[in-house]
């Protein structure tokens, strides 16, 4: 089945306008608002579950990223040469991917519970929060899908399709320019329906708190304690230019 | 100067003298005023003054068994911070397992004053009640920033001091017995800042002239690790924001010479400003000795006598400006901390190296001598007294000097020789010179701390050299009679950006300041109050209720105004 014209438009033309927007936005983003450039913590307000519900949903979070990378990046045949076999590989990408999206989706129901009945916490929740969080839930809960999917295709053994002859190759082919649509158009709905979601968290992810994740402070590793800094030099009162006459 | 001296740099320290502060508030309303009457930072002072013994604000924040402040040293002799190192840090940054809740500092709260005027009319008396600032809702209070003062709550309150809980029975609350004072807190910006190690974005640094430690708003990204960092809870998370602020030491004043807020209103004459020069290099071995009851000694030793000319010579070479060296030395600082000894560090066993001084209390005792039969004034009968004054010296020692009663008891007993060695002036008896040897001081020492104590006047007090780079022509002129509009983007601003509360280009304090005074003083709700809405906070989205009148109210408007002109027309 050739890809149609649609299939071009999503998985040819849409993740370059998706990548404009991540990239050219987190840059204007940084440029015109680095002072809104923060995590906006609501432990101040309620500490209990954010000290429970935070940690689950954020170290489930990496667990999945590392998953997405090794997936997405890696060619079967690379994990074929050093001797892991199909099978195998599905079945510990299934089983770690499933506990990691479960935990995930576990931290963020409790995260999104204690907004909601929090009074302080839910005051302080705007539209554009609101918004991501239905796009993030419902990323995590199409990911978490697939996965279960593939699992139930697995155990009965069914043929499902797998992502790593669909949607890895087109995934890679983005970065060089050439996306593979054929590649991508043969996945199943549920991936795609994935990606989507996927593509427009990406869209958004500039303009959302999301950004304090691309400020991860790797570097605190690397710094010694104290931090010394001059003074920023401004024009003083004296040798500013004096304003106009009528003042 | 027997050590090598190492890179000399400068910094703006504080003293405090406590045997005059009243507890008055003026320096914590005075500096609330200045920068944090705005949204987010209502539950925060800067500047805030604790009734000793008590629990201080936020509630117990001695306690570092439970908040983890400041730094702890090693078994090898280093320092780390006593949360956690760096990978520690990192591993708890989703959600910070030692930091202060609300409650723990108190939810700040406004009154429903418009009820006053727009209850119906009934035969009670309408009162107006308390609004959380935080939920918005009708609240109890419970607590405040100083809800134990003036020793309020008694036994009940006090004992609960971790000072109080260390020292025993040396503490009275019964009424007879009880003692209280003052202890003025704001931040030390210390020569070891630990809230500074712990910023994972190094957003907050100490500045390289002046000392001041500052959080730049720009790279704060709300890891809120400063907050548990810092041992005297002098760094705060503006909820609204979502970055820590702290005092700046009131620097666009220090820069061009003027006293911080705080000082320059504080009525009892209490406070000093000045230069301290000091050896960075001898900071972090002198911060890490073994003994806690060293590191007031240790960090006397950082500190360099202004008037050696090694230490000009040192000063010259590491770029010190010549007039930064003239002010070192008629420092009021280095005078009452290193010269006569008579302030001391807060809780140096924090191993922060602080640099906010205080001089402890002589409690009333020359009336307490006076009561029993003794010449209240004469220098024996006093230095007998020290021991036994109301305020321990036990108490003082653990806030002061790790413990150690030594140092509090030298320094009570130098403030004792001045009052005896002055009244025989004020009499017009001979001055004399055994009371100034028996506390290691000459006459003309006492005379001089007598002028600099006592009479302390303003140019005395405050010593500031203005900023690297500010003209001398600019002491003293800060920008508040320029408009506050003038300036890049012009007037328009002070609302937010589209991602959150106050995101995009910040308005300058001042005009935030001014719009969130203007609104408070002319809306009609009481703040809190979900009805109202402050633009300076809107997100850009939606339609938050409180943005425009609501629908009942205007279409009741229309019609009245419709009425009214219907029946213009009829009568026209």
């Amino acid at each position: 089945m050739s890809p149609t014209a649609l299939d071009h438009l999503l998985w040819g033309a849409l993740p370059y306008v998706v990548l404009a927007i991540l990239i050219g936005g987190t840059v204007w983003r940084y440029r015109y608002d680095r002072f809104g450039w923060t995590t906006r913590s609501s432990q101040l307000y309620e500490s209990r579950l954010l000290r429970i519900a935070s940690p689950v949903f954020h170290f489930g979070l990496l667990v999945v990223i590392i998953g997405h990378v090794v997936g997405l990046l890696i060619p079967e045949t690379w994990t074929e040469a050093v001797g892991i076999t199909d099978e195998r590989y599905h079945v510990t990408a299934l089983s770690l991917g499933a506990i990691a999206g479960v935990t995930t989706l576990g931290g963020i129901a409790l995260l999104i519970w204690r907004r909601r009945t929090n009074g302080p916490v839910f005051s302080a929740t705007t539209v554009n929060d609101k918004v991501m969080y239905l796009v993030l839930v419902a990323a995590i809960l199409a990911g978490l899908t697939t996965t279960l999917l593939s699992a139930v295709a697995g155990l009965t053994g069914g043929h499902e399709v797998d992502y790593r002859e669909t949607v890895s190759p087109w995934f890679r082919s983005i970065w060089i320019l050439q996306p593979d649509v054929a590649a991508m158009a043969a996945a199943s709905t549920a991936f795609k329906v994935h990606v989507l979601i996927g593509l427009t968290l990406f869209a958004l992810f500039p303009f959302t708190r999301l950004v304090h994740a691309f400020s991860a402070p790797v570097w605190y590793l690397f710094r010694p304690y104290v931090v010394y800094r001059t003074r920023d030099q401004e024009p003083t009162p004296a040798s500013r230019p004096a304003p106009r006459g009528w003042s | 100067m027997d050590q090598r001296i190492g890179k000399v740099m400068a910094q703006v320290a504080m003293v405090m003298n406590l045997d005059k502060c009243i507890g008055c508030h003026t320096c914590s309303v005075t500096c609330k005023q200045a920068w944090t009457n705005r949204p987010g930072v209502e539950y925060v002072w800067f500047n805030n003054v604790e009734t000793r013994p008590g629990q201080g604000y936020p509630r117990r924040h001695e306690d570092q068994e439970r908040w983890q402040g400041g730094w702890k040293r090693t078994a090898a002799g280093r320092l780390k911070p006593r949360a956690g190192g760096r990978l520690k840090k990192l591993a708890t940054i989703f959600a910070n397992p030692k930091m202060p809740s609300i409650q723990d500092y108190y939810e700040p709260w406004t009154y429903d004053y418009e009820h006053l005027v727009s209850a119906p009319l009934g035969d009670d008396i309408p009162g107006a009640r308390p609004r959380s600032l935080i939920s918005g809702d009708p609240m109890q209070i419970k607590w405040s920033a100083n809800w134990d003062d003036d020793l309020a709550g008694g036994e009940e309150l006090g004992s609960q001091d971790p000072i109080v809980q260390k020292i025993g029975d040396k503490v009275k609350f019964e009424y007879e017995q009880s003692f209280m004072f003052y202890l003025p807190r704001i931040c030390e910006h210390c020569l070891n800042p630990s809230c500074v190690a712990s910023c994972p974005s190094g957003a907050m640094y100490k500045r390289a002239e002046d000392g001041i430690v500052l959080v730049d708003q720009d790279k704060c990204r709300g890891w809120r690790m400063c907050v548990t960092g810092c041992p005297y809870k002098k760094v705060y998370f503006n909820h609204k924001t979502g970055k820590a602020e702290k005092c700046t030491l009131c620097y666009p004043r220090i820069e061009v010479g003027m006293p911080t807020v705080c000082s320059e209103t504080c009525v009892g004459r209490l406070r000093y400003l000045g230069v301290v020069l000091y050896d960075v290099e001898r900071v972090g071995k002198a911060a890490a000795v073994k003994d806690e009851q060293d590191l007031y000694e240790a960090q006397l030793d950082v500190f360099l006598d202004p008037d050696d000319p090694d230490v000009q010579a040192a000063a010259r070479r590491d770029g010190i400006p010549e007039r930064w060296l003239e002010s070192a030395r008629r420092s009021p600082i280095h005078l009452l901390a290193k010269r006569f000894r008579l302030a001391l560090p807060l809780h140096p066993e924090y191993r922060t190296m602080p640099m906010v001084w205080y001089i402890p209390p002589l409690s009333p005792v020359v009336d307490a001598l006076s009561e029993t039969g003794h010449d209240g004034e004469d220098a024996d009968n006093l230095f007998a007294a020290v021991d036994t004054l109301r305020i321990p010296v036990e108490y003082l020692a653990e806030l002061f000097t790790a413990g150690d009663p030594e140092p509090v008891r030298a320094v009570l007993n130098r403030l004792a020789a001045m009052r005896a060695y002055m009244r025989r002036i004020n009499l017009g008896e001979p001055p004399d010179e055994s009371i100034a040897e028996a506390v290691g001081l000459t006459g003309k020492e006492i005379e001089q701390i007598y002028r600099l104590l006592a009479l302390a006047k303003y140019d005395d007090r405050y010593v500031i050299p203005t900023a690297y780079g500010v003209d001398e022509a600019d002491r003293g002129v800060i920008d508040e009679i320029g408009c506050s509009l003038d300036f890049d983007g012009g007037p328009g601003m002070g609302g937010s950006g589209p991602f959150g509360e106050a995101s995009g280009t910040p308005a300058p304090a001042s005009v935030e300041t001014f719009h969130a005074l203007r609104d408070r003083q002319t809306s009609d709700d009481p703040a809190g109050a979900s009805r109202r809405f402050n633009l300076l906070n809107w997100d850009g989205n939606g339609r938050p209720p409180g943005l425009f009148p609501d629908r009942d109210r205007q279409a009741r408007r229309h019609t009245q105004d419709g009425e009214y002109l219907h029946d213009r027309e009829e009568s026209q």
